[in-house]
């Protein structure tokens, strides 16, 4: 077993991981085009999360980054490669183990409203978690809910008990998600673009509470987003995805001030700056995204890589520790 | 500002009909559009800002309903416009661009056939080769290869579909462009790239473009004023460098100071407004801000604050000024 494993900080290992999902088409196309055809989501990822950190993923659309905290947390199955959990492996667990270990392993995701059942008061909500991981508990559930209702801000907490989702703004809705996330005490928490749909005020005020209760709970959280901006707040260290492989690893602070990576650099470009006196002068990078399901060869930004090399599309670049703590996947940067 | 004024909006305002009662989603609005700018109107959900950018069209629906107000459009009152005025206005002079192409194309019509209809829809002398030629020549405009002018809709990427979606409101030469949350579903990449064709466009057809988002970036990077939306009132207008530099409005200030910036010398903290946007059907009285905002004084409670010039070409919405 891995040095790290052992002396307990590394909670969360991906090695070499890969995702192909089968590119469903009519029984005609398949018995004539003979084979099946894969998107390849994720594509020879590898990641090791350090207890107590916020790890970032970003990238646009398609770049895997979902599917990557979904594999990290057993919700999907490996193509290949290894998911390992503080020492355990995933892909070695049974169902039953595995339901056990969700204890440990919570999600956030994105919209509150289709994450929430409609029909459930949020006290009931955030108690589900606690009947079926603390059953023996019983008698103390519903206090334990209103306590977490305070921590995430929902006061006072027996107002909202027997509220539904559909009588609470949606700031109060992440909130409520959050809490019932946080109620099985997990160490690792997968946020999947938990802001994304919230207001610019609210917005401020929920990554003010995921980083308040990081601290409170010991979590660590895998933050998914498309927003490199809220990432800088969140985030220690960050990667950076392009069609189902890193493209660059570092700290937020690393990777925002010298990003090496072409990619990286257009994508941190893009990034509108809340300053009409810093506007961008820099060209973006030409074309658009390749369909992940037939990649360009070599390295898959070379088609619209600003530096790209002939031999660009025909060598894979592996990440290379450029700086110290800094991995980019380009032979050129 | 000596810059013709091409739309004038007064005291306008949109009241939608609820089971409990009329709710002002654009309340008493005063502001105006000049030619060949881009106004970026911002605010968060359920502001008002999408209602008003329809209602500059008069595209609000029942139970909706423009129940106060002017729109000078080039001197005229669209107002008293009947429905076929309405329909040669919409098109010819002013066009709108939503979030999602997906949902404005028809999934079963080409790009071609979008153009060509768009055309002849409003010119009904243009032969169908010469609307062609127009169309194929507006495409390329958009940096779309003219083979795609064959393809559907779905055969389109995000970026392509909200291109010709552009391409449809520039067909007729329209005056205005409102653009709502146009960028808004597309990765980070192919946002820029449109608003930078978006600000050659306007560049090259010296349009004016009324670009509503909830993105204050975008706005900052793009526009040349900035309208600022709360709870169905404009509470602030005025240059995009002098509103950034200064804030008058502390709800523009908070909205502002809310906003992650990438660079690292940035503020490190962000401001975090207490509370949430009000409910529309129960508006606070008074300043609709008062109940968030830290200078709140006795008077903001009671009587509603009017829109004031602080400065030329500033305008503010609070009783500090």
């Amino acid at each position: 077993m891995d040095e790290d494993i052992k002396n307990n900080e590394v909670i969360l290992k991906l090695e070499n991981i890969k995702k192909y999902f089968p590119v469903q088409k009519s029984l005609i196309d398949q018995i004539f085009a003979g084979k099946i055809e894969y998107v390849r989501a994720v594509d020879d990822v590898s990641i090791t999360i350090k207890r107590g950190e916020a790890f970032g993923l970003a990238g646009e659309s398609g770049s895997g980054k979902t599917t990557i905290g979904r594999l990290a947390i057993g919700l999907e199955e490996l193509t290949e490669g290894k998911a390992n959990f503080d020492g355990m492996d995933l892909g070695t667990l049974s169902p039953e183990e595995l339901r056990k270990l969700r204890r440990r392993m919570q999600v956030i995701f994105q919209d509150p409203m289709a994450s929430l059942n409609p029909r459930m008061s949020l006290g009931n909500t955030v108690m589900q978690g606690l009947k079926i991981h603390y059953p023996e508990k019983a008698d103390k559930h519903r206090d334990m809910v209103l306590t977490m209702f305070e921590k995430v801000g929902l006061t006072p907490p027996l107002f909202y008990y027997n509220k539904y989702p559909h009588q609470i703004s949606g700031g109060q809705r992440q909130r409520v998600v959050i809490a019932r996330a946080l109620i099985t005490q997990p160490d690792l928490v997968l946020a999947d673009e938990p802001v994304a749909m919230a207001d610019v005020s609210v917005r401020a005020l929920l990554l003010d509470l995921m980083l308040h209760l990081k601290d409170e709970f010991d979590l660590t959280y895998l933050f998914i987003t498309h927003d490199l901006a809220t990432a800088k707040y969140i985030c220690d260290r960050i990667g950076i995805l392009y069609l189902g492989k890193l493209a660059e690893v570092s700290t937020v602070k690393e990777v925002y001030q010298h990003p090496l990576h072409p990619y990286t650099r257009a994508l941190l470009a893009a990034v509108p700056v809340p300053d009409p006196k810093k506007r961008r002068t820099e060209p973006m990078p030409k074309g658009e995204i390749p369909n992940p399901i037939d990649p360009p060869s070599g390295c898959r930004f070379h088609p619209r890589c600003p530096i790209a090399r002939p031999d660009c599309s025909e060598i894979e670049p592996q990440l290379r520790e450029l700086r110290p703590g800094h991995f980019v996947a380009c032979r050129y940067a | 500002m000596d810059k013709e004024t091409l739309i004038k909006v007064r005291d306008l305002s949109v009241t939608y009909q609820t089971r409990i009662g009329p709710v002002s989603a654009v309340d008493h609005v005063d502001f105006d559009v000049y030619e060949g700018e881009i106004l970026g109107l911002v605010g968060e959900s359920g502001c008002g800002k999408s209602t008003l950018g329809k209602a500059l069209l008069r595209m609000i629906d029942p139970p909706g309903e423009i129940s106060n107000g002017q729109i000078i459009f080039s001197g005229e009152d669209i107002m008293q416009y009947d429905d076929k005025q309405m329909r040669d206005f919409r098109g010819r002079k002013s066009s709108m661009i939503f979030q999602d192409p997906m949902t404005s194309l028809n999934p079963v019509q080409r790009v071609d056939q979008h153009l060509i209809e768009t055309i002849q829809v409003h010119e009904k002398d243009v032969s169908s080769t010469s609307a062609l030629e127009i169309a194929t020549k507006m495409i390329k405009r958009l940096g779309i290869g003219e083979d795609r002018m064959i393809s559907y809709p779905h055969q389109l990427s995000g970026g392509m579909r909200q291109r010709v979606m552009t391409g449809i409101g520039l067909i007729l030469n329209a005056n205005l462009i409102v653009a709502d949350e146009a960028t808004t579903s597309l990765d980070v990449i192919v946002e820029a790239k449109l608003a930078d064709q978006l600000r050659e466009i306007r560049d090259e057809f010296g349009i004016s473009l009324l670009m509503i988002t909830h993105n204050i970036a975008l706005v900052a990077e793009m526009a040349d004023r900035i309208a600022v939306m709360y709870a169905g009132h404009m509470v602030e207008i005025g240059d995009i460098f002098d509103v950034f530099e200064n804030p008058m409005h502390p709800y523009t200030k908070g909205l502002l100071e809310s906003v992650p910036n990438i660079r690292f010398n940035a503020s490190e903290e962000l401001y975090k407004m207490p509370g949430e946007p009000p409910n529309l059907t129960r508006p606070p009285e008074g300043c609709r801000f008062h109940p968030r905002c830290p200078k709140a004084m006795p008077i903001c409670s009671r009587i509603e604050p009017s829109m004031i010039e602080v400065e030329p070409a500033r305008f503010i919405h609070c009783w500090l000024y």
